[in-house]
């Protein structure tokens, strides 16, 4: 645990200038993850700066032709609970209530939601090796107790999953991540906004150094009416996913007409294939369809000595959470199965 | 060092720590409030959760340096003098506790969720108060409480 100093940001410009000044700083807003890393001396930040000052992104704003503005630093409490999540992107506040607990969820925000790092126990523990914590190393999880890992996008560097149940959801809908960095503004979609691990697991996004997410849109697809997300875990509550699903479907009568699944706690990124959810255009809205699927979701899975459960676990869980979006009324608190 | 002013159950109090001092220190080490307990320290178990303008936070994850100007609320100052906060009594009432080291986080956590209102069924409840945990096993004496309260309690 180092020393630091800290400083506030009154706006994204001073914030961008402070971090080129300063390659050695790090941005702060919720400050759940990023404390929490800086105890187990994982994270070194030589200053914070603190982005909460900075106005313009503590609102949910509804955009011209449909669709919402999450602003970065509303938290995910505020989010999940406010009026136009709630009504419109149900899917959205089911996910955000699925994780973390009511305190941090209190804490956290948007913008620090996507950025969470992974909660491999071998990433946390600086004594062994790891990829993600010092590339070149090696990953301690292949050969270790890897009951929480990868089985979809992994590679022989690194099989650690993303953690968000947010990001599961924010993948189903389409979202796009809005940046503003030392070049300039962009968007990023969210399908590319997080990485596979590939040969340079450290890297969990498409951000730059000194890059601020400001915001993250919604496009005007809401799905407020068939969405589920189920979330399995080792304990009722307040533990990360071994698998979770979000679906989202619009139906005509018992027709889908358009799908669309997620997957969290199964890879290093929410996992979406397209071409899955192209399978179910037309069909029935059955757990025969959402099979089919789940094979195309969960092609190519591969697992390992204490995670290969999960592979059947996702496939039940496509189809038991398909079916569970056709009454979403019936899920449990905590994004438990319906009764 | 920093100096910090905010206001602490209701008091305005000024504080000087370095940028790197948890809320959760400030309160114990600087202002002698040792109601709040620290357990993991790293948001896993809800002992040091506080109240920040009515909003349950873990002060463990909290810099105090990030709380100039802002109102908390500790167990201390739950109680109306001598009079007991309605859930300081139902807790003593449901047995709520054994070792009471989880007991001030818990409080707090359910002042807050009283008022976030979100939670109407005992299994929103349990939902809800799952990021405090209680090894000695007093959960169920726990929610009965706050079920109890929760029939009665408006928060104005």
């Amino acid at each position: 645990m180092n020393n630091f100093t800290y400083t506030t940001a009154g706006s994204i410009t001073a914030a961008l200038q402070h971090t080129k000044r300063h390659p050695q700083a790090m941005y702060i807003a919720g400050g759940t993850n990023l404390l929490d890393l800086w105890k187990y001396n994982l994270l070194h930040p030589q200053t914070l700066v603190d982005l909460n000052g900075v106005p313009g992104y503590h609102t949910i704003e509804a955009k011209e032709g449909g669709g919402l503005q999450l602003g970065a630093l509303v938290t995910n409490a505020a989010t999940a609970y406010h009026p136009l999540i709630e009504q419109r992107y149900p899917l959205l506040s089911k996910a955000i209530l699925a994780g973390a607990s009511a305190q941090i969820r209190n804490m956290a925000t948007n913008g620090g939601n996507l950025l969470q790092r992974t909660r491999c126990y071998y990433y946390y523990d600086g004594d062994v090796p790891c990829n993600k914590r010092e590339p070149g190393t090696g990953c301690s999880a292949i050969k270790g107790y890897n009951r929480i890992h990868a089985i979809l996008g992994a590679s022989e560097h690194c099989i650690a999953v993303f953690p968000s149940d947010m990001c599961v959801a924010l993948a189903a809908l389409e979202a796009v991540v809005q940046i503003t960095g030392q070049q300039g503004k962009r968007s990023i979609p969210f399908a590319d906004f997080h990485r596979l691990p590939g040969n340079a697991p450290e890297k969990d996004n498409a951000l730059q150094a000194g890059d601020i997410i400001t915001s993250i849109d919604l496009p005007a697809k809401e799905f407020a009416h068939h969405y589920s997300y189920l979330k399995l875990r080792d304990r009722h509550s307040y533990a990360f996913a071994l698998v979770s699903v979000a679906t989202a479907l619009e139906l005509e009568g018992n027709e889908i007409k358009e799908a669309r699944i997620a997957l969290g706690g199964v890879a290093h990124k929410p996992w979406r294939i397209p071409e899955a959810e192209q399978l179910l255009q037309g069909k029935p809205a059955t757990a025969e369809s959402f099979a089919q699927a789940a094979d195309k979701l969960l092609e190519g899975a591969q697992g390992y000595p204490h995670n290969q459960f999960k592979i059947e676990l996702a496939k039940k869980a496509i189809i038991r959470n398909g079916l569970m979006a056709l009454h979403p009324e019936t899920q449990l608190p905590g994004a438990q199965p319906s009764a | 060092m920093t100096n910090i002013s905010f206001t602490v159950n209701g008091q305005p109090r000024t504080v000087t720590v370095a940028p790197w001092v948890s809320l959760l220190d400030a309160l114990r080490e600087h202002l002698h409030l040792t109601g709040t307990k620290k357990g993991c320290d790293h948001g896993q178990c809800g002992a040091c959760t506080v109240l920040c303008e009515d909003k349950r936070i873990l002060s463990c994850l909290t810099l105090a340096v990030m709380k100039n100007g802002r109102s908390i609320t500790t167990i201390e100052g739950i109680a109306d003098g001598e009079k007991l906060h309605p859930l300081q009594q139902a807790f003593i009432d449901h047995d709520a506790f054994q070792c009471g080291y989880c007991t001030p986080g818990q409080l707090c956590s359910a002042i807050g969720m009283l008022h976030e209102g979100k939670a109407r069924t005992r299994e929103e409840v349990k939902e809800l108060m799952s990021g405090n945990l209680c090894r000695c096993g007093a959960n169920v004496g726990i929610i009965d409480a706050i079920m109890q309260v929760k029939e009665t309690y408006s928060h104005e």
